[in-house]
């Protein structure tokens, strides 16, 4: 009795959030699971089972395999990019000065950097998009393009060139994350008892020992969630791709990812069954990553 | 004055007897074909609405009941529904509510309302987020439009609605079988250009391509491009330019065997040469740099007279209206004689009807749906709706007296010329997207020069070979 009070008092509090996350989380992924085993076009009442008909057309699919690919680049390059760059930015607003009197000072002028960093992270994907337009555009008019054109050099086709574009938005992509990430990792290095560093600058540590040996170890948590983030966000970049190479993948593909595949079969070629077996597919490939990374970098917790 | 809608009413009498053909024989043909592709092979459900004796209300309107119109807000805006046709409306049935639907995403926002049955009653199916007409029509969702060009036009009670519009509409009335589809303006598309801008210099618009070369040559020597399309959001622009100038080679043969999936339609001689001289004028006058600008962009750099001749359509006028100098002056120029033996002559040029406008079946009130398309279908809506856009109507003579723009003259008078040469449009556009989605991406690459023209061809035709195995694909078939 006492403990059904009890329960009954948590589960009161758990039941709004629990329905409202079944209803509106988890109920889509099993239709779309549902949906992935039909030949539905959105339109009709009637649904047929097709099986894993879609399963099989999906692995004969070059649309599929070259999203795979441009996925596969984006994991690899987006996190490790965004990490080391916000790991050096975030040493340097934080520990790079060296000591000073009683604990570590950033570099001078870290306060008004922290907060330049952080406004890419502000501005909406949208938003974003729109201005590198601005910034990549292919003529002289080109933000890029206009300061090359200075130097009499040709103009570079920074979205339409098949070996530029995804490096390009690659690009964008790290300018906006790293913000967050420097101010994720200060917190984290805020966290690090000052005395260690004290120690070890007495002992004659440099800075790049100080980072290597001390920061970088204890902040391993830390990056391991920034990796797991970053590399979900590598299976998305809807918006941004979307805004500045269009929809169809342009130029030959070379920015065709999985989200704006499955929106285009599902919303303009009308194959909701299909694109569903897309989202299947892209489900568990985000699953598999994250339940990866998290099996490969456990390790001992160090107490501090 | 001459009115393009009254051009193309030379080309009735030849219509007729190609509406005759299909209507006939052909068209248990398209009604099997329509419903193959969705494995049941039941006829589509019935959509008619009973007709009603009183010519002054043919469908019947019950006079109380509210009625709900979706407009796509595209090139046109959404004013002349709002302002003009709604108005109207309401002076016919002043009792009536009228709730007006603004949006640029007709797909992502009526389409769930289709499918759950509640859907607007008048729907302007346009722009990139379009519904697919033939899998809503083997659904049953849309209401047949016969009892609409049969009924009494609104002007005239004698004549049928049919009659008073070109007859380009009849023939693109049709999806799957039925006429469902109302296609409301008409457009011109070939060759833009600046007409003060040659006057100036004292140049005359090329005839045949050497002539366009020539000229590109003694442009480039002025520091203009002979040529460009907007790679970005408009590739489909020299998509049609492409397939345009295939049908002038090659006749509009080619372009229907491409809408009918024939096989090896793209491997075509007309479409191959079509391709090789746009893209050596795409190498030898254009600018890579315009694959990464958009429509605007692009037609901004021809209002600064960087590009001679742009691909696209009459409403171009209208959409860079404000931005036009003084000294520019749309003009429309036909595709230059390619071969020397073009199966079409000179002048041909494209001229199409657009805007759908479809009236939901499961609707709440449908019969006003119908009256609603009526309404516009006057010659009082279809003038006030090329007064406010500046874009000619389907409806014949109802541009008589209003004051069309240059360019838009410039356009009526060409088909004036093009007479009977009329280059048809390709269909494949709407009835499979996903082909001419590829399309579009493959444009760039081959006009990039990453492919050859006969790449180009061969990538194309693999797409439509799959496209015309894919079952889950409704397939659709024309004769003209």
């Amino acid at each position: 009795m006492e403990r059904l009070r009890r329960y009954g008092f948590v589960a009161g509090f758990l039941a709004v959030p629990l329905t409202l996350y079944t209803v509106f989380v988890i109920s889509p992924y099993v239709q779309a699971f549902q949906l992935s085993l039909t030949s539905w076009n959105g339109y009709s009442s009637i649904v047929r089972y097709v099986g894993l008909d879609n399963f099989g057309r999906l692995l004969a699919d070059e649309v599929f395999w070259r999203a795979l690919r441009n996925h596969g680049i984006l994991l690899l390059v987006l996190p490790l990019a965004t990490i080391v760059i916000a790991l050096l930015f975030a040493f340097l607003l934080n520990l790079g000065g060296g000591p000073r009197g009683a604990g570590m000072r950033g570099v001078w002028g870290s306060k008004f950097y922290r907060v330049v960093f952080f406004f890419p992270q502000v501005l909406a994907v949208a938003v974003v998009g729109v201005l590198f337009q601005a910034v990549y555009r292919p003529d002289e008019d080109g933000v890029v393009n206009g300061v090359l054109a200075r130097f009499g050099l040709e103009p570079v086709g920074w979205l339409i060139e098949p070996d530029l574009a995804l490096w390009s938005i690659i690009a964008v992509m790290v300018w906006q994350a790293v913000g967050f990430y420097v101010v994720l990792f200060s917190a984290g290095m805020a966290a690090i008892p000052k005395d260690y560093f004290e120690a070890a600058a007495l002992d004659g540590a440099g800075r790049l020992r100080l980072f290597f040996s001390i920061t970088l170890p204890l902040l391993r948590d830390t990056v391991q969630v920034g990796w797991i983030y970053l590399g979900i966000a590598a299976f998305d970049g809807f918006a941004l791709i979307q805004v500045l190479a269009g929809d169809k993948g342009e130029p030959d593909g070379a920015t065709t990812i999985l989200p704006i595949t499955i929106y285009n079969t599902a919303f303009s070629y009308q194959k909701v069954g299909y694109a569903s077996a897309m989202g299947v597919a892209l489900f568990f490939l985000t699953v598999t990553f994250a339940v990866l990374t998290l099996r490969t970098t456990r390790r001992e917790r160090v107490e501090l | 004055m001459t009115h393009p809608g009254e051009i193309t009413r030379r080309q009735l009498i030849r219509r007729i007897g190609m509406t005759a053909l299909v209507a006939g024989p052909g068209a248990g043909l398209l009604g099997a074909c329509a419903t193959a592709g969705t494995g049941g092979g039941e006829p589509a459900p019935a959509t008619s609405l009973p007709a009603s004796a009183n010519p002054k209300n043919p469908f019947g309107v019950d006079a109380k009941k509210p009625l709900e119109v979706a407009i796509f807000s595209g090139a046109y805006g959404d004013a002349y529904a709002k302002d003009l046709h709604e108005k109207l409306y309401k002076q016919t049935f002043p009792e009536a509510a009228i709730t007006h639907t603004a949006t640029q995403e007709i797909g992502t926002q009526l389409r769930p309302r289709l499918v759950a049955g509640d859907p607007p009653d008048v729907i302007n199916n346009s722009g990139p987020k379009s519904m697919d007409l033939a899998a809503l029509a083997a659904e049953g969702h849309l209401a047949d439009l016969a009892p609409l060009f049969d009924a009494p036009s609104i002007d005239d009670p004698a004549k049928k609605v049919r009659d008073t519009v070109t007859p380009a509409v009849l023939t693109n009335a049709n999806v799957t079988g039925k006429d469902l589809v109302l296609n409301y303006t008409v457009s011109h598309r070939a060759l833009w250009y600046n007409a003060k801008l040659f006057a100036d210099k004292g140049w005359t618009v090329p005839t045949t391509w050497e002539e366009f070369t020539a000229l590109g040559e003694t442009a480039k020597g002025e520091g203009i491009l002979l040529f460009a399309y907007p790679g970005q959001k408009g590739p489909y622009y020299q998509l049609w330019n492409v397939l345009y100038t295939a049908a002038k080679i090659g006749g509009n043969q080619v372009i229907l065997d491409i809408d009918n999936l024939v096989d090896n339609a793209w491997n075509a001689e007309p479409m191959k040469r079509a391709v090789t001289v746009w893209v050596d004028v795409q190498t030898k006058y254009g600018d890579k740099a315009y694959f990464g600008l958009d429509h605007t962009q692009t037609q901004i750099k021809q209002l600064q007279n960087k590009v001679l001749f742009y691909p696209v359509g009459s409403w171009i006028e209208n959409e860079m209206a404000k931005d036009k100098p003084k000294d520019f002056e749309y003009a429309i120029a036909p595709i230059p004689e390619v071969t020397g033996s073009d199966q079409m002559p000179y002048g041909a040029i494209q001229v199409g009807v657009g805007e759908n406008f479809v009236v939901a079946a499961k609707g709440k009130n449908p019969q006003g749906g119908l009256e609603y398309l009526r309404i516009m279908l006057s010659k009082e809506g279809a003038r006030s709706f090329t007064e406010l856009t500046k874009n000619v109507t389907v409806v014949n003579g109802a541009a008589e007296g209003v004051d069309l723009p240059a360019g838009l003259m410039s356009a009526a008078r060409a088909q004036d010329k093009a007479g009977q040469n009329i280059i048809t449009e390709a269909r494949f556009e709407g009835w499979y997207k996903e082909l001419f989605d590829y399309g579009t991406e493959q444009i760039n690459v081959v006009m990039a020069g990453r492919i050859t023209p006969e790449e180009f061809c061969a990538n194309m035709q693999k797409k439509a070979d799959a496209v015309k195995r894919d079952e889950s694909v409704t397939k659709q078939t024309r004769s003209q």
